[in-house]
């Protein structure tokens, strides 16, 4: 029997905290990550949706950037979501072989949900919460491309890093995150996670 | 089938700028100093409040083309404030696509008994309160996200922490309270009963909390933090110091590391001078803006 994985939360502004419930749910441990000294020891992680200029000068300033680059290149699985997924691209860190284009869908007023359909998440469709969200507007060969809306790539993966535009943590549908921590447990022996990420959305 | 501008998508972008601060601006270069400063959105107004005390006189919605200025200078969202009970202000505001209204109190009220009807547009608002039933109001009425008061334009942190501890208190002792005493707490704060149970429940608002009117400086910023918000607004606090950028970087990074006194005080070195200040309990009750609205 082996523990519960430990996620970290990257936690320099947004709504990490909904992230920190979801992976709890899960069976999950869950560390806030606000400075290097966070990602010690870490089995996974989460860059949470939020005003990505906020988080990007965030984690400038707190030394992140290397640290992070190296512990997700050194094969830590990673979930991006909104925000999170312009900072695993080539513009920020730089980690996955995707290009965001920045609130493509436009401001506020454009903001939808949708169901959509995940590759990899079995079951009805998810329901997708997209918030000033971005879409992938270009990725390389290596990057397989989840889901779209209306032709644009909303969700995509590259070994075990996932990124998705849209807000999987506002829905009480864990499934997205249960990819995360599919690709958590084939790195830690004797480790399963749970199986069943119930779809709570309706 | 896209669904926009649910109640989900609405209060949504609220929580995408949770643990982070949100500073009012009234020039395009203002906007991007906040913007690289690590603002998580900008509050587009003509006068902050301590001019607006300074100057006297209406307040109202600001222009649109400093508005569209502004959107045009930061990616960052862009919010705005229209008066309360002015719906064609918000309209306006609506139209040209700001991505959060402030129906605000530190504009002149041009509605004695009404506050807009909130569920008749796409675009989100927030709205100010002083104790739990002001607030609950403003969430039945549509509002997506709430902020405490305080009492703009003075730096006194003291309405502020007033008004915060009292909701938070308030929310404590509805979720204390049995099933069937909630229609009379919800008759004693004048606010929607469906709404009070859901408080009552989650010992939380359905939307987020952010904080406003007063914060100064990094510590200011932290310990509303730590007295529950879940975000701040800074208005006069940072553009009426004596060196802006330096000063909203710092109560960018308090924020943040609100928990560790250590970091507080690395970002509240050297700073300059403060905006300058006004002390509340010397203001006259007509000068205090926090009892417009109810």
């Amino acid at each position: 029997m082996v523990g519960a994985p430990l996620i970290g939360v990257l936690a320099i502004q947004g709504d990490f905290e909904a992230h920190g419930k979801v992976l709890r749910r899960l069976g999950a441990e869950v560390r806030e990550v606000r400075t290097v000294a966070d990602l010690e020891g870490l089995d996974g992680l989460v860059i949470p949706g939020g005003e990505s200029t906020a988080i990007t000068l965030g984690i400038e300033r707190e030394g992140l950037v290397e640290p992070l680059r190296r512990a997700i290149g050194d094969g830590l699985p990673v979930l991006g979501s909104c925000a999170g997924l312009i900072m695993l691209d080539r513009e920020h860190l730089g980690v996955m072989d995707i290009l965001a284009d920045r609130n493509a869908f436009g401001r506020q007023i454009r903001s939808f949900e949708a169901d959509l359909r995940v590759s990899g998440v079995e079951g009805p469709p998810v329901r997708a919460v997209f918030i000033r969200a971005p879409w992938i507007a270009e990725h390389g060969e290596a990057v397989e491309v989840l889901a779209e809306v209306d032709g644009h790539a909303v969700a995509a993966r590259q070994g075990d890093m996932i990124a998705v535009a849209f807000h999987n943590e506002l829905t009480g549908d864990d499934r997205v995150h249960g990819l995360l921590l599919e690709a958590v447990g084939r790195r830690i022996e004797g480790y399963a996670p749970v199986s069943d990420f119930s779809d709570n959305t309706r | 089938m896209r669904d926009e501008a649910t109640f989900r998508v609405k209060s949504g972008l609220a929580e995408m700028l949770k643990g982070g601060v949100i500073m009012d601006v009234v020039t395009a270069e203002q906007a991007k100093i906040a913007e690289d400063a690590g603002a998580c959105a900008v509050m587009a107004l003509e006068r902050v409040p301590a001019d607006i005390r300074r100057d006297g006189g209406v307040a109202r919605m600001s222009d649109p083309q400093m508005i569209a200025e502004i959107q045009e200078a930061v990616t960052i969202p862009v919010m705005a404030k229209a008066r309360i009970g002015h719906f064609v202000e918000a309209r306006v505001l609506e139209a040209i696509e700001v991505d959060y209204i402030d129906e605000s109190e530190v504009l002149t009220p041009a509605d004695e008994a009404n506050h807009i009807d909130k569920w008749e547009f796409k675009v989100p608002f927030v709205c100010g309160a002083t104790n739990i039933g002001e607030a609950l109001r403003r969430i039945g009425e549509g509002a997506a996200m709430i902020r405490s008061k305080g009492e703009a334009g003075t730096g006194d942190i003291v309405e502020a922490v007033r008004h915060m501890r009292r909701i938070t208190g308030e929310i404590k002792a509805l979720a204390a309270l049995s099933e069937a005493e909630l229609p009379t707490a919800a008759k004693e704060h004048g606010a929607p009963l469906e709404i009070v149970r859901e408080v009552a429940v989650n010992a939380k608002l359905p939307v987020v909390l952010f904080c406003a009117g007063g914060i100064a400086t990094p510590a200011d910023a932290a310990l509303m933090m730590a007295l529950g918000a879940e975000g701040v607004f800074v208005g006069s606090g940072i553009f009426k110091s004596e060196d802006p950028a330096t000063r909203a970087k710092a109560i960018v990074e308090a924020t943040t590391h609100w928990q560790d006194p250590a970091r507080v005080a690395a970002a509240s070195r050297g700073l300059g001078g403060a905006m300058v200040s006004l002390e509340n309990s010397k203001l006259r009750p007509e000068e205090q803006l926090a009892s417009r609205g109810w």
